[in-house]
């Protein structure tokens, strides 16, 4: 039976990766990710999972290794955060194309310049475009979950694709928190053994990853596009199938208290749960509001985010990102563009906020849903708002 | 300008871009841009095969009499050859004219 256990996530997270039996982890540590990695060269070196645990000298080293790794056919996992992921940059975009399901947990970390440890989503928005799966949990148990659907979902036949899986560093990875952990057999049932479409193998010698020439380089980006986007359909069986192994159901986009909303707040992560508190205690107060999370953040699930936010007026879109320069922040540039001239769509207004370790309080989300109200009735002047920033 | 137009549509490229078949490159006459390549001196050649050993493209093959001769079709006109050539037997010849020779 699974059982529910006190856990700090990160040490879950890492279970979860046994679980899954990866055979090849190549990592390097960095703050908040290093407590999954350094549970998981325990793991290996205590004879609990049996795989191969390279203790790369980098981060750039970490993704090549990996690239390698899933190559040869081994089901392959890394993690990092902040600036080691700005490292793995010139790496990340190669397993994409090369079709290499290699999965990896982002513990989302801030960028320097100032030197932050601390949470926010600035490394993984760097890392938008990488072409890999990417999905935002909300907490520890979600964390768990959504690893394991990663692992089902990429290396699944009809996809072939990196997967990331962003939790927020801190807020979640060093939490300990209540978590069911599945059961062995269970896993084994949801996650099948790794059977890639070639690897390298020298008995059957291939090369992968040759030049593109101008003659193919557009159809090479259009083929990887096209099977990340027809990805969905396997994500979202992925977490059908999910449901019925475990009894836990997800969604690409989730709700909460929707109906009737006139004002949505739009979230990924962790403040999610706060949002959901301020939710409530504006509801209290009779304010029509509601949360849509996205959970699914690549490929960006829009005909599910145009369902879920209904027949709002208003979306209240928090960007855990500052863009220097940019028109607002990503998510709001993507749900400008994704309900751009679309008839009945709502005013949708971008704040930033929760940046480098910053909280976002429920008294914050109150805030956020009051100036879009105000917005909604008096257009502002700029086109998103930093939240809780000190003026002198 | 030289037109490029795709050669192969997305639907049918090979999956993740690998090349599934080993050696393929023999098809491409890839050592049409050099700039330079060797010519041997045969009365100075002792057939030490030093050039066929250096050259990173494997352009070099030996004829019957036991010379070497660098296959102008891959030669890069790096230039290693001549100057790994314990006897100075190689000398590299600059292109002319913006052509290059082909073997």
């Amino acid at each position: 039976m699974s059982k529910r256990v006190g856990v700090e996530v990160s040490i879950a997270v890492a279970d979860a990766v046994a679980l899954a039996r990866a055979e090849v982890i190549s990592a390097y540590p960095i703050t908040p990710q290093t407590h999954i990695v350094e549970h998981l060269s325990e793991l290996v070196a205590n004879g609990h999972l049996d795989a191969e645990f390279i203790p790369v000298e980098s981060e750039h080293a970490a993704m090549s290794c990996a690239c390698g790794s899933s190559a040869a056919g081994a089901r392959t996992f890394t993690a990092t955060s902040s600036q080691g992921l700005s490292l793995m940059s010139e790496i990340l975009y190669h397993p994409g194309p090369m079709r290499l399901p290699i999965v990896m947990v982002v513990a989302n970390r801030a960028l320097a310049a100032p030197i932050s440890i601390w949470n926010d989503h600035q490394d993984i928005m760097v890392q938008r475009d990488i072409g890999w799966i990417q999905t935002f949990a909300e907490n520890g148990q979600e964390a768990v979950d959504l690893l394991l659907h990663a692992f089902r979902v990429a290396e699944d036949k009809r996809v072939a694709l990196p997967f990331i899986v962003n939790i927020d560093g801190f807020t979640l990875s060093h939490v300990i928190e209540p978590i069911i952990m599945p059961d062995q057999e269970d896993v084994d049932r949801y996650i099948p053994a790794f059977k890639p479409h070639y690897r390298l193998d020298p008995r059957k010698p291939i090369s992968m990853g040759p030049v593109g020439i101008p003659e193919v380089y557009t159809e090479e980006k259009m083929a990887h596009n096209e099977v990340l986007k027809a990805s969905k359909r396997v994500i979202l069986q992925g977490w059908k199938e999910f449901a019925e192994i475990f009894g836990r159901q997800y969604n690409p986009v989730e709700v909460y208290r929707t109906e009737d909303a006139e004002t949505l707040l739009v979230t990924m992560g962790s403040i999610s749960e706060t949002a959901m508190t301020a939710v409530d205690e504006m509801r209290n107060a009779g304010k029509k509001v509601g949360l849509v999370r996205i959970r699914l953040w690549r490929p960006f699930p829009g005909p599910e985010f145009r369902k879920a936010i209904g027949k709002a007026k208003t979306l209240a879109v928090i960007d855990r990102c500052l863009p220097p320069g940019a028109v607002c922040g990503p998510v709001g540039a993507e749900l400008r563009s994704l309900l751009y001239r679309v008839p009945g769509a709502p005013k949708i207004f971008s704040f930033v906020a929760g940046l480098g370790g910053r909280d976002v309080t429920v008294d914050r989300f109150k805030e956020i849903v009051d100036k879009a109200d105000m917005y909604a009735k008096k257009r502002p002047v700029e086109l998103y708002e930093v939240i809780g920033v000190r003026e002198k | 300008m030289a037109i490029n137009d795709a050669i192969i549509g997305w639907k049918t490229l090979p999956f993740g871009g690998h090349v599934l078949e080993p050696g393929s490159t023999v098809k491409f006459k890839t050592g049409d841009w050099k700039s330079q390549h060797p010519v041997t001196d045969n009365s100075k050649c002792i057939k030490c095969g030093m050039c066929w050993i250096f050259c990173p493209e494997m352009a070099y093959q030996q004829t019957e009499e036991g010379f070497y001769v660098a296959n102008l079709d891959y030669c890069k006109g790096c230039g290693i050859c001549a100057h790994e050539c314990p006897k100075n037997a190689i000398t590299m010849i600059a292109e002319e004219g913006g052509k290059c020779q082909s073997a």
